[in-house]
Parts: C-alpha cells; structure tokens; sequence
C-alpha cells in the first residue's frame, strides 16, 4: 500500500510541478518585458477568483472543459488519440441548439434534457463513426477524427446558414425553457454567465471515474487501452470495447457542446475554426493525468487563467497573450516531464536491484506502461497501420 | 590458468540502490582467452555488475582494472574504447536495415561525407569469415534467422574493436542446433584471444562451454569454480543456496478419456501461408503431451486457434466432446480451458495493472467480482489473496502493478488464475522460458499435479530437457505436423533434435542406435 501511495505522490509530481515551472517562467517574461510579475499574477486571480462575478465566470469555462477532457481521457485510457473531440463538441453544440429551436412548444422538464441529449447523440455519433472504423477495418482514429473536424465545422456551418436559419450567420436564442441558466446562479455571481453546466460537469465526472473504475466496462477499457493482445486473450472483445469507448468519448464532449449551446452563449453562429474548447480539453486531460479528479482540478485551473488572463490587460498592461504562454509553458512541461519519466523508468528499470535479470520484463514493460498512461504509443501505432 | 594474463579484473564492487545493495563487495576476474560463465538466479545481480562493466551503471564503491591498468568506465562509449562489448539479449537491430547498415551504425565510415558501403560491408564478409559466424552482410535483418540475427550482433561488438565480449542468455531464443553453432563460434572467438563472460542460468550450457564460473547469490559473490571439476548440481546448490532436484518427482501417468482432439487441423498464419497443414492430435485427461520443435514450425498458430484467437481455416478442434474451432475466446475459455500464454507479458499479463485485477483478468464478468457489471472489490481482493498465498506469488501487495513482480512470481500469477479455475484442458506453453531452477521446479510441479488430478494438459517448449522431465508422450511437430509421437523414456534428445529437424521416426531410430551417434548425454 505505502508503494501506491508514493505512485500517487510521484504522479502528483509532474503536473504539478509543471504548473508551477510555467508561473515561473512567465514570470520571468513579464520582468522581461518591464512588468511586476506580482501584480500581473494579483491581476490574472482578482480576474478569476477576486469577486463571486469572476468565480462565476471561471466556473462557467470550466464546466465544458472538463466535459471535453472526460471525453478524451475515456478514449486515451482505451488506447485511442480522439483528436476530433473538438468536431464532436461542436456538433454537440450545434444539434442541441437546433432542437431547442425547433421543439420551443415542449416543456421545460422535457425540452432541456432533450436538447442536451441531441447534443450527446451528435457527438456520440461523431465520434463512433471513427470507432466503428477502427474496430473493423483497423482505420487510423487520428486521421479520421482530424478529417472529421472539418467536415463537422463546414457541414455544421451549413446546417446554421441553411437549414437552422435562413442564410443568416446566427440562430435565434434557444427558448427560455431550454436555457441552463438558472436565476439563483445568475443571482448569487452578480450576474455572471455562470449555468447549471458545472454541477452536470462534476456529476458526470464522479459518474466516469465510477464508470472506469468499478465496473466491468471501465476494467475492459483499461484492459484494452493498456494491452489489447492480453484483453482478447481474455475474452474481451476488442471491437466492442473500442466502438463502447469512442461513443463515450463523443457523448462526453457533445455534452460539452451543448453546454455552451444551451448555457453560455444560447444559440448557434457560424464558426471560423472547431471549438477550443476541444484542444484545450486535451490539453486539460493530460494535465490531469487522464483521471477525473485530476482533470476537474487542470479544467479549473485553465478555466481561471482562460477568464483572470482577460483582466490582466486592463489591470496591469501585460498582454493577455501571456496566458497562453502559460498554458502552452505547463502543457510543454507536462509533456517534457513525461519524456524524462519514460527514460528515467526505463533507466531505473534495466538497473534496479530487484527487478534485475528480467530483461524480457522490461522490455515489453515499459512500453506497456506506456500505452497505459500516455498517448503518444498509441497515435504512433496508428500512424503505422 | 594461472599463468594467463588477466583482462578484466573487478574488485569489491558494491553497487546500491537507496537500502538495496544489488551487487555487495563482488569480485570477479577473467582472464585472456578464457569462457567465463557468470551464473546466478534471476534478481541475483549479474546484469547490474555487467552494467556496471559496460559503463551503464557507476559502481558505489569497487574497482575496476582492464588489462592490469585501473580504469574509470563512466559511460557505454569508454566501455568501447576498452574493447569491452556486450551482445545484448534483446536483440539491438533495425529490421529495415541490412546486417552491414546495423553493424555500422553509429561508427559508420565516410568517404568524402558519404558512407562507405562498400569497404564496410567487405570488412563485415572478412570479420565474419574469420570467425565462422556466417552472416550475410547485405541481407536484410527481418528476413534472416534469430540465430543469424545473433550472429549479427556478435559481429557489431567485434567490428568495434572488442576484446571482451559479454554475452548476455544468449541461448534463450536459440534452437538447440543453432545452440551448438553459437557454441562453435565461442570457442572460435577465444581461440583468437577474446575473451567471454557468459550470463546465464542454465547449468548445462555452462558445463558445455565455460572454463570458469562464477556464482553470484543476492549480490554477493558466493566463488569462482573450476566447472571442468564441478557437477551440474553442485553448480545449482551454490546458485540456489540449497539442494535442488533436477528430475520432476512424478508417478506414471494414468490416462484416461480423450478430452483434446484435433483433426486435419489448417491454420494459416500472419502472412496468410499455411503454417498448420493438416494437424491431428489426441490428449487425454491424466496426461502432459509434450510438444517438441524448433520455432516456426507452426506452434504458436496450432496454440492460438486452440484459443480461439486465430481463425482456423479446416479441420476440428473437439474439447470434450464440443467443436470448439472459431469460437470466441470467451466461449472456450468457459467450457473448460486454461492457458498459459507463450508470452507472459505481450499475452498473459496487463502489465501496468494490480496483481487482483490481472488475477480476475477472463472472470472479472462472473460473479462474485461483479454483479450487474458493478465489480465487488472485495470479492476480487479476498480471492487474489487466497491465490497469492496458495500459489506463493511473491508481491508487497496484490494492488501492486503485476510489472513491479518478477517473472517468476509473474508466471505464478498466471499458472494460479488459469489453474484455479479448474479447466480440464491446459495449455502451458513455454511456462519456464526465462524463469529460475527454483521457479522452474515450482512450476513443473504445478503441471504434474493438474495432470495427477485427472486434467489434460498440453506442454508445448522449445527446451527439450522440460519436454523430456514433465511430458508422458512426446508429440514432435514439424512444419505444421505432427512428424512422430514417442515416449519419454524411449527416446533421447538426439533422437528428438532429428525428428525436429524433420526426419521420419525410422531414420531417427536408425540414426541414433548406430554405434557412433549414441547416448550423447
């Protein structure tokens, strides 16, 4: 036991660590460029936490961030680099936002969770369409999904100008009883963007963790995501896993979508890019570690810095291009820590006292334990089938 | 001996990791020209005192005098410049590549900022020829043989100017022909004034080719021994710490009803060329059928459709009376079959997750670990416990990764998950591939008493000695077939390589009862 909980302590180590090398060295640029870092960091949490407002405001971003991040640490921990979460969360948004409009008679109680299961659906589907592939004819999912981007931003744009309305470039406003927005949360942030979206956000993230770890499905996944060969040696079937876990992945961002479609911004417009909101949730899932605690602390901090980065501008003169810097610094951190780990594993493992004399172990090891926590084998293996 | 020089002399070297001492106070010295087998269980500390030779590993405290002068190898690079090289067990090649671009790389010639293939590759042809080794320096890695495979990577270490090579188990992926090659070039190399340190486990090989031996036990050195005047089994007290038996204690077997039947059994392989062709097999429930051959000759296939996890393009395969070819995995595991995969870590183990959840791995869908897909967590923790303690799997803790065990306690990990669940067909094949005496004698054991308990059980190993010691009938398979079905004690291991070597029972008979070509061992 006192092994895993020193695991637990060294994972805690690198994002960690990593979140505190990216202060510091923005730090660093903001002196470069004549600014008080201390101010600027004063600024960047004033922005996010320093009234109920901004708290509002940044648990608001936060909501569909952990949403996309669930979604793509479901697909990771299968063994699968869903990089079309942005696609699907954008389908998600749009079809919820189009069923609100075009139901506006039914019910409240009826017309919201409808309208965000639309948006379910829409990603769900989107995503299957890579599983599907991939269980069944070995497709790569990271071209697929990459390639699904587009058509889910030019096909959406379409169905806004074409079909949702006519040849405008943003919808109506959802009707009222589709809104996640709900008084007492508008009330007590003063007036905040703040909705409902964050308390599905935390539920559906306690729901995945219990989902991943306590059932037989979330055993197959992991199976599956951290040795296939070993999961149908099993018994597991492998196409059923893979198709179960791109659905999810899609469900989960579409819901993100949706959040924004029925929460913050209440319609639809014609978009120039897919949603952020997809990358950043990879991003967000990697800092997290894949885990849904993990990735509800990492959406939270980027939901601060994406909301206090906006008031550090008018606070202080320091560009809110820094916050991207950040977030890119932390994210690159993430990332070199992982390259270091690996080889330090690797180093520690081929020359540790016990584990000793098992080449064969460590050989297939490491990359095992790759597969398991990372996504980099697994988008490489696709790249070479 | 005693007037040969010394080209490797280690002194007092301690290497520790945090509390751990890997290697405490070991010495070691090899002398020119000399085999100098280094033997110790898995986990005893030769690979740590080699990294430590190779400059992978800097030492705590110790010595180190090559060729008399002390030297400070610090890095892989100034192991090189000593003429000291390893040939990795794994084997360090790019498939893509030929035998001389691998060779090269990293040390490559340039002519005028190019690579001087040319005069390379006929450096290769000589080095090669010199030492009988063989190899054709403009194949291509993916299409050549394990054995040439190796004898590439001898090449590597000698094209960089080594002296001293150290062969890290280099058998476990031979066949025992291309044992005996290996052996003829060890003593080619040593007669040209290389010198050998050969990392092993296995007791025969070290009374075949080494001079010397030296014994390590949990880090310690225990002696150096003259192997010329020690037995196999006194070699094998010394590296265990006790006495070991080497023949599996066992009763003649009383086999009863068939419960594995096979006919005309096709299976193709990943190249989609028939690598079963017609395949029949019967085991009965009281019997181990040993299965003998040299990789490749479709033994691996014959296994995975047995599991259901390769197609199987003709032909029946009868589990106790049900057809159970193209089934799904699942449905065979359930009606009464246990595996015991060839390779534990690719196959057989999710190496990254606990002990328990590897231990519930085929039954985790079952109840009591769960109930209406909700795993119970405590169902699956009192088993694995239960397990744990029976099956004597060494772990801190069974939430421990099943990787942070060693490939023993691995195995038991699995031979307990498959054995438990009482199948009465068993596949074990290669169960002891790279595993320790001790490991080994636990795990035959295991095998014999499934077999005592009325259960059917198909051993399949490219170690004729583990063939020989657990099998009642030996089925020797070749090219796909079953080539002669013969008993253990009516046969020997000349007679069993030539029927792996594809040819009819007859010949082999005759070959072996001539009176040149008799009892070798």
């Amino acid at each position: 036991m006192d092994n895993n909980k020193r695991k637990t302590l060294n994972n805690l180590t690198v994002p960690l660590l990593s979140v505190l090398l990216g202060f510091l060295i923005a730090g660093f640029l903001m002196l470069a460029f004549g600014q008080n870092p201390l101010d600027g960091y004063r600024a960047l949490f004033n922005g996010s936490f320093g009234s109920p407002f901004y708290i509002g405001e940044t648990l608001r971003q936060t909501a569909p961030l952990i949403m996309t991040a669930l979604g793509f640490a479901v697909a990771n921990i299968a063994g699968f680099f869903n990089i079309g979460i942005a696609g699907q969360a954008l389908l998600g948004w749009i079809c919820s936002v189009w069923f609100a409009l075009s139901f506006p008679d039914l019910p409240g109680f009826l017309l919201l969770p409808l309208s965000m299961l639309a948006g379910v659906a829409a990603g769900a589907l989107w995503a299957g369409i890579a599983g599907f592939l991939r269980a069944y004819f070995g497709t790569s999912e990271v071209i697929v999904t990459i390639m699904l981007n587009y058509v889910a931003l030019d096909g959406g744009n379409y169905l806004i100008r074409n079909v949702i309305t006519d040849s405008r470039d943003a919808s109506e406003r959802i009707p009222e009883a589709a809104n996640l927005r709900m008084e007492w949360l508008t009330e007590l942030t003063q007036n905040s963007t703040l909705h409902s979206g964050i308390f599905i956000a935390l539920i559906m993230a306690v729901i995945m963790w219990v989902l991943l770890r306590k059932t037989t499905l979330g055993f197959e996944i992991r199976s599956v995501g951290m040795n296939p060969n070993a999961a149908k040696y099993a018994g597991m079937s492998a196409e059923r896993t893979i198709i179960i876990s791109m659905l999810l992945s899609g469900a989960l961002a579409g819901m993100g979508g949706a959040m924004e479609g029925l929460g913050n911004f209440r319609n639809i417009f014609v978009q120039g890019a897919v949603p952020s909101l997809g990358f950043d949730g990879l991003a967000v899932a990697l800092l997290g570690l894949s885990n849904p605690f993990g990735i509800v602390l990492a959406s939270l901090l980027f939901g601060a810095l994406k909301i206090g980065g906006t008031s550090m501008p008018l606070a202080t003169g320091i560009p809110i291009e820094i916050v991207d810097i950040i977030i890119a610094l932390i994210i690159f951190f993430v990332g070199a820590n992982y390259v270091i780990r690996f080889f330090i594993d690797r180093r520690s493992r081929q020359t540790a006292g016990p584990a000793e004399g098992h080449a064969a172990d460590q050989a297939s090891g490491t990359t095992e334990t790759l597969t398991g926590t990372g996504e980099k084998s697994s988008s490489e293996d696709e790249v070479n089938h | 001996m005693s007037q040969r020089e010394t080209v490797i002399e280690m002194r007092g070297i301690t290497k520790q990791f945090g509390d751990f001492k890997a290697n405490d106070n070991i010495n070691l010295s090899v002398q020119k020209g000399e085999i100098h087998a280094l033997l110790g269980e898995n986990g005893a500390g030769k690979s740590t005192l080699m990294n430590v030779l190779s400059g992978i590993l800097e030492p705590t405290s110790g010595e180190i005098y090559v060729n008399g002068k002390k030297a400070e190898i610090d890095s892989p690079n100034k192991a090189n410049q000593l003429g000291i090289g390893m040939v990795h067990q794994h084997f360090m090649l790019v498939d893509d590549f030929t035998v001389t671009e691998n060779i090269i790389l990293g040390s490559e010639k340039t002519k005028a900022g190019v690579i001087d293939a040319k005069a390379a590759r006929k450096e290769i042809q000589e080095l090669s020829d010199r030492y009988g080794l063989m190899v054709d320096p403009s194949a291509r890695v993916e299409d050549i043989s394990v054995g040439m495979q190796q004898r590439a990577e001898i090449l590597k270490v000698l094209y960089r100017g080594a002296d001293i090579l150290i062969f890290d188990e280099p058998t476990a992926v031979l066949t025992p022909q291309e044992i005996d090659e290996l052996i003829n070039i060890m003593h080619s190399l040593t007669k040209e004034g290389k010198s050998i340190i050969l990392i092993t486990h296995k007791l025969d090989e070290i009374k075949r080719v080494a001079d010397r031996c030296t014994v390590i036990r949990r880090g310690k050195s225990i002696g150096t021994v003259n192997v010329e005047a020690t037995s196999q089994q006194e070699l094998a007290n010394m590296m265990v710490g006790r006495a070991v038996t080497f023949k599996v204690d066992k009763k003649p077997a009383t086999p009863k009803e068939t419960i594995l039947s096979i006919q005309d059994l096709v299976v193709k392989d990943n190249r989609k060329l028939d690598a079963v062709k017609g395949l029949n097999l019967e085991v009965k429930a009281g019997e181990v059928v040993g299965i003998a051959g040299i990789d490749g000759n479709g033994q691996s296939e014959l296994i995975e459709a047995i599991s259901g996890l390769r197609p199987v393009e003709s032909g029946k395969i009868i589990l106790e009376g049900k057809e159970i070819q193209n089934k799904k995995p699942r449905e065979i595991t359930e009606s009464g079959f246990g595996h015991i995969p060839e390779d534990r870590h690719r196959v057989g183990l999710v190496l990254p997750m606990s002990v328990k959840e590897n231990i519930v791995l085929q039954t985790y869908y079952q109840e009591p670990f769960s109930k209406n897909g909700i795993l119970n967590d405590k169902a699956i923790e009192e088993y694995s416990a239960k397990l744990v303690e029976e099956f004597d799997v060494r772990t801190q803790s069974i939430a421990n990764p099943v990787a942070s065990l060693s490939g023993g306690n691995q195995q038991k990990a699995i031979i307990a998950r498959e054995v438990d669940r009482d199948p009465s067909f068993l596949i074990a094949a290669q169960p002891t591939r790279g595993l320790d005496v001790g490991a080994i004698e636990y795990i035959h054991s295991r095998l014999v008493e499934q077999r005592d308990k009325g259960r059917a059980v198909l051993l399949v190993s490219f170690e004729l000695d583990e063939i020989m010691n657990v099998s009642d009938r030996i089925a020797v398979m070749y090219e796909g077939k079953i080539v002669g079905i013969v008993r253990p004690e009516e046969t020997n291991e000349e007679e069993l390589g030539l029927l792996m070597a594809g040819s009819s029972l007859e010949k082999a008979r005759a070959a072996t009862q001539s009176p040149d070509g008799k009892e070798k061992r």
